[in-house]
Formats: structure tokens, C-alpha cells, sequence
């Protein structure tokens, strides 16, 4: 839905509205006054409450890039007013010496692994699954499913002695195994449903000419599930993107393979009375900056691929 | 399709579940182990029974962490609910009927657009925000405006009173517009019919959000339940990075997932970390299955 912002405005008299309202008789006049009336003071309150909300999203993020270019006098004596200057300064300190670039790449390479994993791994795993009948086809989709109802934390301390058992503690290696292995049951149970819908005379049309499974997975069946792996592939990117617990727990020991939300809530917890506030608010700011701009671009598809599971 | 099929399942499967086993299924069965043993993660564990649990249920940290749970369990649901309704009820069909159509006020799409916005934001790095929001001196965001004004500061964080549901108050912040769209899309399929009817029968706006929307909406707002009191139950990050000490102050909002990880790799209690997984575990499947039961009721077919 595009932005509605029309000049019609709601509290007109019904009858000039047109052919729309119909039913408006002498009866119902009294009635459309009452329905008038509480519809303005109820649009009214919504207003001023969606407005409300509104501020209470934008002015924290917003308040962040200021103080991300003033310096601690600055944000100590006026934190509403402008900074005096723009210090890009801050950006660099927290860019090199607080480690934020080295952060953000690491959550790239992750993220980019994890999710190109999970992907591959799931759509094979989704599909198999959901169109060949074979020993142990319902069991092994339960398992994967069972999966969504765990809490991780049951599984963490056992977790953390498999990845140091296999050596890949503190490892990217061990991370993006783990994360495609947690992201799997959301994946293959969202894109087993959606393999089942796929209409069976392609792929029957495929094998008559002497594709092979393989091939015919490649080259038919993934092309025509795209938009269902657009929204799985999106939910996993946020999902991993924003991990915490499994990096902290997998790679507390390198400081050098730290990911992003590691590394943040790291400067800003170890921040004591001499800290660099200003280098904070800009480390903050580079965290937020590129999801504005990711957000701003796929905006419909985040918000359907963030919401698809909950709507299946 | 016969030729060479299992071939192919068992390729095609081969990976996928070899990663699962070894990193999903395989912990969470020795978690269950684990639990019945003395593990300080040197050398093997010993089996000790029940002796963790019993343990667990006269540790006072945590009972606190459970009733935090019970506190997050109503609240969030709740108030998150209440606003995200709220908003996408004016937002759908708060602007009245034009031209036949039910539709939104003015500004709909915008709103949406920014409410959305704190879901895509890592909760690790919301909660950095907002320690600087709620920051006890002029530099925080809300108490540099009140000692401005000559108020005196809020201790949001420090104050264990005010703590947990300073906290509450971002995870709603954050949750709102995620169930904003989520019920948008639900009361979009509800047809416009329905509305016409009830309005031709005089219904007022208010008697039609609770007659019409909400019963034609109730299998999304049991999902929204079940989801935002699955996520009562995490609250790591935002607990571990927001509140002071993890947990603090004193213990004032603790959750049992800081417990796990503080008991496991702070204290290296891995025995007894695992047997507060499986509380938590049980905890969680107990509030899904009764919530599953109590809020079945005939959904309404249209």
C-alpha cells in the first residue's frame, strides 16, 4: 500500500461523498452525526497517538547521529542542540581504534556464509522433503521442525563443547556451521511448504526429457520457488545479522573475529567515566546507518520476509 | 521419477542433516544429560541425580529470574498487543470508508514504514541506544531534558523498582511495529463487506473494532501471543547489554537465560547451567501448549 495521502477528508458530510454512501436517509442523519463526531474524536487521539510513536522511533536514532559528531563537552552541556561542527574525527576513532571496521566486516563474512549456507542446505533439504516419498521422509521433518520450539539456551553449554571438541572454537568456520545449523528448521520447514505448492507437471515435463534430479532441482525447481526463497533468505540475513549469544559464546576468546553486535555492546559495556562517548554514539551510528539504508531499499520485502512465518 | 532416487535423497540430505545432528540435536540431547551431572567442563562429568534441580528450586536467583519471566510473560504481550491493534486498526480502517473502501488515516504508509523500522535493528545494538537514552546524568536523551527543565534525573536502570520495566519498555519499542504489520495483513483479508454491514446496522467504530476485527483477527493475535511470550522467555541480549551488571541491579532483571550463560561460562558450572536450561525449556513448552489450549475457540470463517 503506497502512502494514501489524499486531501479527502474524512469527517464530510456523508451525502457529499457521492454515490458511495448511499443509504443516507432522513432517519439516518442523526445517526451519521453521532458516526461523525465519534469518528473525529476518535481519529483525533489516533493521530496524535500514531504521531506520538512516530517521535518516540525516530528522535532516540536521530539524537544518536548528532552526538555521533559532537565531542563529550558538546554532549554533556547540550544534548539537543547541533553539533558546533561536523567531526567526522569520531567516525574515524571508531572506525580504527574502537574496531568497529573490523567488526563490520567480520559480520559480512559471517552473514554472507551463514545465509548463503543456509540456504543451499535448506532449499535441498525442503525439498527432498517435500517431494520425494521415501523411509524416514516424515521423521527427518520433524526433526527439523521440532527444532522451532527449543529454546537455544538449552543447548548452549553442550554446544560450546562440540565446537571446542571439533576445533573451531573462536573460529568463522565454527560460527557459520552453527548459524545455518540453528537457521535450518525455519528454512526447511517455510520452504517445504512452499516446494509443495510448486505444480508437479514441470518437473514431471523435466524428467520425460531426461533431466536429472539434480538438474531438474538446479535448473527448474529453484527458479520457480524464488520468491519464497526471497523471504526466507531475507528473514535469515536479519536473524544472523542481529546474533548475539552464539558469537559471544563461540568467539570470546579472539577479539579479532568479533561480529558487530559483539563488538558495540562490547565498547559500551567495558565504557567507564573516561569514555569516549562520542566515539560510542558514532560506533552506534555505524551499526544503524546501513540497516536504514538496506531498510530503505527492500522495505516491502523486509517487512513480508520478516513476516511470512507468522502468517504460514 | 524411480531411477536413481534414493541416490539422490540420501546426497541431497546428507549435509543438511549431518549439521543438524551434530549441532542442533546432539546438544540439546546432552543438555537433558548434563542436567543429572557436576560438570566444572574438566575432565568427565558426574552424575549426580537430581541434586541440580533440587538445588535450582531453593536458589532465590532463581525464583527471581522465573517471576521476571512471569512479569515479561503478561506484560509484553500485553501492552504490545494493545498499541499494535490500536495502530493498525487506524491505520487499516480508521480513516473511514471512501468510495466504498475502508481505509487508513492519512500518513498510513509512512507509519508503517518507521514503526517497522526498530525490527530490523539488532536487539544488542537497540540496547546500546538505549543506554545512552536512559543515561542517569544530563547526557541521557530523556534526563537531559528533565534537568533542563530543573527536574530531578530518573534513575531508569538504576532504580531496581524502574529497572525491569525500563527494559519492558524497549522490547515494546522495538516489538510494536513488527505486529503493526502482521496485524495489517490480517485485517486486510477481512472483507469489506463485513464492515459495511456493520455499519449499516449502526455499529459504532468502537463496537466494530471489538464485534468484527478482533474475532476475525484471533488465530494472528494467538500467534502474536505465542511469539512475544516466546520471547519473554529469551530477553538475553537486551538483559546482558542493557541493564546494569547483566541482571542488575541486585538481581532486579535477571532473566534465566543470563543465569545459563553467567552459571556456564562465568562460573564454569556447566552441570548446573544445563539443568536451568532444561527449567527454562519446560517453562517455555508448558506456556506454548496452554496457551495453544486455553485460547482455542471456534475461529470464524468468512
Amino acid at each position: 500500500m503506497g502512502p494514501q495521502m489524499t486531501t479527502t477528508t474524512t469527517d464530510r458530510p456523508a451525502a457529499g461523498r457521492g454515490s458511495a454512501a448511499g443509504p443516507a436517509s432522513t432517519s439516518g442523519r442523526a445517526r451519521f452525526r453521532r458516526i461523525r463526531s465519534e469518528v473525529r474524536v476518535l481519529t483525533g487521539l489516533g493521530h496524535v497517538a500514531l504521531a506520538v510513536w512516530a517521535v518516540l522511533v525516530i528522535v532516540p536514532i536521530l539524537w544518536t547521529f548528532l552526538a555521533s559528531f559532537k565531542n563529550t563537552t558538546e554532549i554533556f552541556s547540550s544534548p539537543w542542540t547541533m553539533p558546533a561542527e561536523l567531526r567526522w574525527e569520531n567516525w574515524g576513532r571508531a572506525w580504527n581504534e574502537a574496531r568497529v571496521g573490523r567488526y563490520f566486516v567480520n559480520s559480512v563474512i559471517v552473514v554472507g556464509l551463514g545465509v548463503a549456507g543456509t540456504m543451499l542446505f535448506g532449499a535441498m533439504a525442503a525439498y527432498v522433503l517435500a517431494r520425494y516419498t521415501f523411509i524416514g521422509n516424515r521423521f527427518i521433518y520433524f526433526l527439523f521442525v521440532s527444532g522451532l520450539a527449543f529454546p537455544v539456551f538449552l543447548a548452549l553449554v553442550p554446544l560450546f563443547k562440540v565446537v571446542e571438541n571439533l576445533g573451531l572454537l573462536n573460529t568463522h568456520t565454527g560460527v557459520v556451521l552453527v548459524y545455518i545449523a540453528y537457521s535450518l528448521p525455519f528454512t526447511v520447514f517455510f520452504l517445504a511448504a512452499f516446494f509443495k505448492t510448486l505444480p508437479t507437471s514441470v518437473a514431471e515435463a523435466g524428467m520425460i526429457d531426461g533431466c536429472s534430479h539434480t538438474r531438474l532441482f538446479f535448473q527448474v525447481m529453484l527458479p520457480m520457488a524464488r520468491p519464497g526463497l526471497i523471504s526466507v533468505a531475507i528473514f535469515n540475513v536479519i536473524g544472523q545479522w542481529s546474533q548475539y549469544q552464539l558469537p559471544l559464546v563461540l568467539l570470546a576468546g579472539d577479539e579479532d573475529k568479533w561480529v558487530l553486535t559483539q563488538g558495540i555492546a562490547d565498547i559500551s559495556v567495558s565504557a567507564g567515566y573516561e569514555a569516549d562517548w562520542a566515539g560510542l554514539f558514532a560506533a552506534l551510528s555505524m551499526a544503524i546507518l546501513p540497516m536504514i539504508v538496506v531498510y530503505a531499499i527492500f522495505q516491502r520485502q523486509i517487512q513480508s520476509g520478516l513476516t511470512a512465518g507468522a502468517l504460514k | 521419477m524411480r531411477q536413481g532416487k534414493y541416490p539422490f535423497v540420501i546426497g541431497f540430505l546428507a549435509v543438511p542433516v549431518t549439521l543438524y545432528s551434530v549441532f542442533v540435536v546432539s546438544p540439546y540431547l546432552q543438555a537433558f544429560w548434563l542436567s543429572m551431572t557436576e560438570w566444572r567442563g574438566i575432565g568427565a562429568p558426574r552424575w549426580i541425580g537430581f541434586a541440580n534441580f533440587e538445588r535450582l528450586f531453593s536458589d532465590e536467583v532463581f525464583w527471581k529470574a522465573v517471576r521476571h519471566h512471569g512479569v515479561l510473560l503478561l506484560a509484553l504481550p500485553l501492552i504490545t498487543i494493545a498499541i499494535a491493534l490500536f495502530f493498525a486498526f487506524m491505520l487499516n480502517v480508521g480513516g473511514g470508508s471512501r468510495g466504498g473502501q475502508r481505509v487508513g488515516v492519512r500518513g498510513s504508509g509512512f507509519y508503517r514504514v518507521v514503526f517497522f523500522f526498530p525490527q530490523v535493528l539488532a536487539v544488542a545494538i537497540i540496547a546500546v541506544l538505549f543506554q545512552m537514552v536512559y543515561r542517569p546524568d544530563e547526557s541521557g536523551l530523556i534526563n537531559g531534558v528533565l534537568m533542563k527543565l530543573g527536574l530531578d534525573p530518573i534513575f531508569f536502570l538504576i532504580n531496581p523498582n524502574l529497572a525491569l520495566w525500563s527494559i519492558i519498555a524497549v522490547l515494546v519499542w522495538q516489538a510494536v511495529g513488527f505486529y503493526v504489520v502482521l496485524f495489517s495483513a490480517g485485517m486486510a483479508s477481512i472483507p469489506a463487506e463485513i464492515y459495511e454491514a456493520a455499519e449499516l446496522d449502526g455499529a459504532s467504530r468502537i463496537t466494530m473494532f471489538f464485534r468484527v476485527t478482533i474475532p476475525l483477527l484471533w488465530d494472528t493475535l494467538q500467534v502474536a501471543w505465542v511469539y512475544l511470550g516466546i520471547a519473554a522467555f529469551d530477553a538475553f541480549a537486551i538483559v546482558a547489554v542493557l541493564s546494569v551488571d547483566s541482571g542488575g541491579p541486585d538481581g532486579a532483571t535477571t532473566v534465566l537465560a543470563m543465569e545459563i550463560y553467567r552459571n556456564a561460562f562465568v562460573y564454569s558450572k556447566y552441570g548446573y547451567a544445563s539443568a536451568m536450561g532444561v527449567a527454562l525449556f519446560f517453562l517455555t513448552i508448558t506456556f506454548a501448549a496452554l496457551t495453544l489450549r486455553v485460547s482455542k475457540r471456534e475461529s470464524v470463517e468468512y
